[in-house]
């Protein structure tokens, strides 16, 4: 059995869960989870499926893989191409399609790409490389800005001159609102991203939920974890009811992580943000402060302007705002495959294409 | 990169001048920096995301969670029947 993991898979208890969620559901809902994860966990464990057929669930655009625009994805592949240049990355940004190539192909040409699990690695691969430049795609959303601004940190106590950021890092809560405000909108209630929430606590999401009157529950990501977060919105739907309410307690905090939130305060500020599939969101993303610009790659580096491509089959955009589903694409399991992937949603296991894929829907 | 298990802390260390740790996930191990839990001690659950442990799992939340769930179970065992007053093993069939 392990611990804390075993418990929240108990199949009499999803059951319970299910049965009490078909009791309470009288009228049809469309509940967003906004994190990939929990998109993934749905998809895999099929919960979609147990769920009475009034309740809609949509997946968001809670992948970081996926939303990285096209033109940073170039920006990474032009870096990647410089001999001096040791490209470092999370590796699922790896297979990620750029204009016309991924970090992948370029390492297969002889390209110096290292995937790292923790970009502490990469300050690590800095200290032993003195000639080299290295560089670390920062990409994600507010889980992974602590490590990177821990990252930088490390590199200027280290005195490393060698050590740059390229950031593309998003935030959850602008996006929230762009959805909502879209003219489109059929989204009632929000399984929030526990872990996001892990990190910066539930003020915003008390804000949102009071402004724009949604439900909003952060969940953990195992099956009785997800049950129960529906279980929480659809009785605040019912009941006509608009707040947070926590079922990630054992790790979500009111405050969050104060220690993280305040190292990503002092490393990055927010800035407008493109987004895959979203384009253009004021105030959705980080960037470097600019007492950090010797840490930033697009300050180091004369990258250019560059002008980026998506294939023009890919649907990702609308799967990204909850408008369409995988298997409503086209090219969905036939020119676009996990190995063959057309647009970032196929590319990581979190992104709504690969998930549908791999559970075989 | 968001799919994160909770692991157990085994041992704690220094490297660089940052707190570290090693990280059990039932028999994988890997390392962890442990700076954004600066309270954290061996035998805690840990979320680890990108290589930085994010929270302390709260064992009494947990187990708080875990009574409010069981209750639930109960009543509805208790009548045999699940909350549509059909037998409870129909649930099966649609797994
Ligand atoms: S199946 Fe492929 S081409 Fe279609 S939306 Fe998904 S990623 Fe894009």
């Amino acid at each position: 059995m392990l611990k804390h993991l075993d418990e929240y898979r108990d199949p009499a208890l999803a059951r319970q869960l299910l049965a009490e969620i078909a009791a309470v559901t009288t009228r049809p809902w469309v509940i967003m989870e906004i994190c990939g994860g929990h998109t993934h966990a749905i998809i895999r464990h099929g919960l979609d499926l147990l769920l009475p057929p009034q309740l809609e669930l949509v997946h968001g655009p809670g992948c970081p893989v996926c939303v990285t625009p096209v033109a940073l994805i170039d920006k990474a592949l032009a870096l990647a191409r410089r001999p001096e240049v040791i490209f470092t990355s999370f590796g699922d940004m790896l297979r990620v399609p750029g204009s016309c190539e991924s970090l992948a192909q370029i390492r297969a040409q002889g390209g110096d790409v290292r995937p790292v699990y923790s970009p502490l690695e990469a300050v690590n691969l800095a200290a032993r490389n003195p000639v080299r430049q290295v560089v670390f795609f920062a990409v994600g959303f507010e889980t992974t800005a602590p490590g990177n601004a821990m990252a930088v940190q490390q590199a200027a106590r280290l005195g490393l001159d060698n050590f740059s950021l390229l950031v593309s890092h998003v935030l959850v809560p602008p996006a929230v609102g762009a959805l909502l405000a879209s003219p489109g909108n059929r989204i009632q209630a929000f399984l929030a991203p526990g872990h996001v929430c892990t990190v910066e606590g539930l003020q915003d999401y008390e804000a949102m939920a009071a402004r724009h009157r949604v439900p909003m529950v952060p969940a953990g990501f195992e099956p009785v974890d997800i049950l129960a977060a529906i279980l929480l919105l659809v009785r605040q739907l019912e009941a006509g009811r608009a707040r947070v309410e926590n079922e990630y307690r054992r790790s979500v905090r009111p405050q969050g992580n104060p220690a993280a939130r305040q190292a990503v305060a002092q490393v990055f500020q927010v800035c407008d943000r493109t987004w895959r599939g979203l384009g253009e969101i004021p105030a959705s993303g980080l960037r470097l402060r600019p007492e950090f610009a010797a840490f930033d790659a697009e300050c180091k580096f004369a990258l250019g302007e560059i002008r980026a491509e998506e294939s023009p089959l890919c649907i990702s955009g609308a799967i990204l705002r909850g408008e369409r589903k995988p298997p409503g694409c086209p090219a969905f399991g036939k020119e676009c495959t996990p190995a063959h992937p057309l647009g970032a949603t196929m590319v990581s296991s979190e992104g709504a294409c690969a998930a549908y894929m791999l559970a075989k829907r | 990169m968001c799919l994160a298990v909770p692991g157990k802390v085994v041992e704690i260390f220094e490297e660089n001048g940052l707190k570290m740790g090693h990280v059990d996930y039932a028999g994988a191990i890997s390392r962890a920096c442990l700076e954004y839990v600066p309270e954290i001690k061996i035998g805690d659950y840990t979320v680890v995301h990108a290589g930085f442990a994010l929270s302390i799992l709260d064992e009494e939340e947990a187990a708080k969670s875990f009574e409010t769930w069981r209750e639930l179970q109960a009543a509805a065992a208790r009548e045999g029947v699940d909350l549509f007053g059909r037998p409870l093993g129909d649930f099966e069939d649609r797994d």
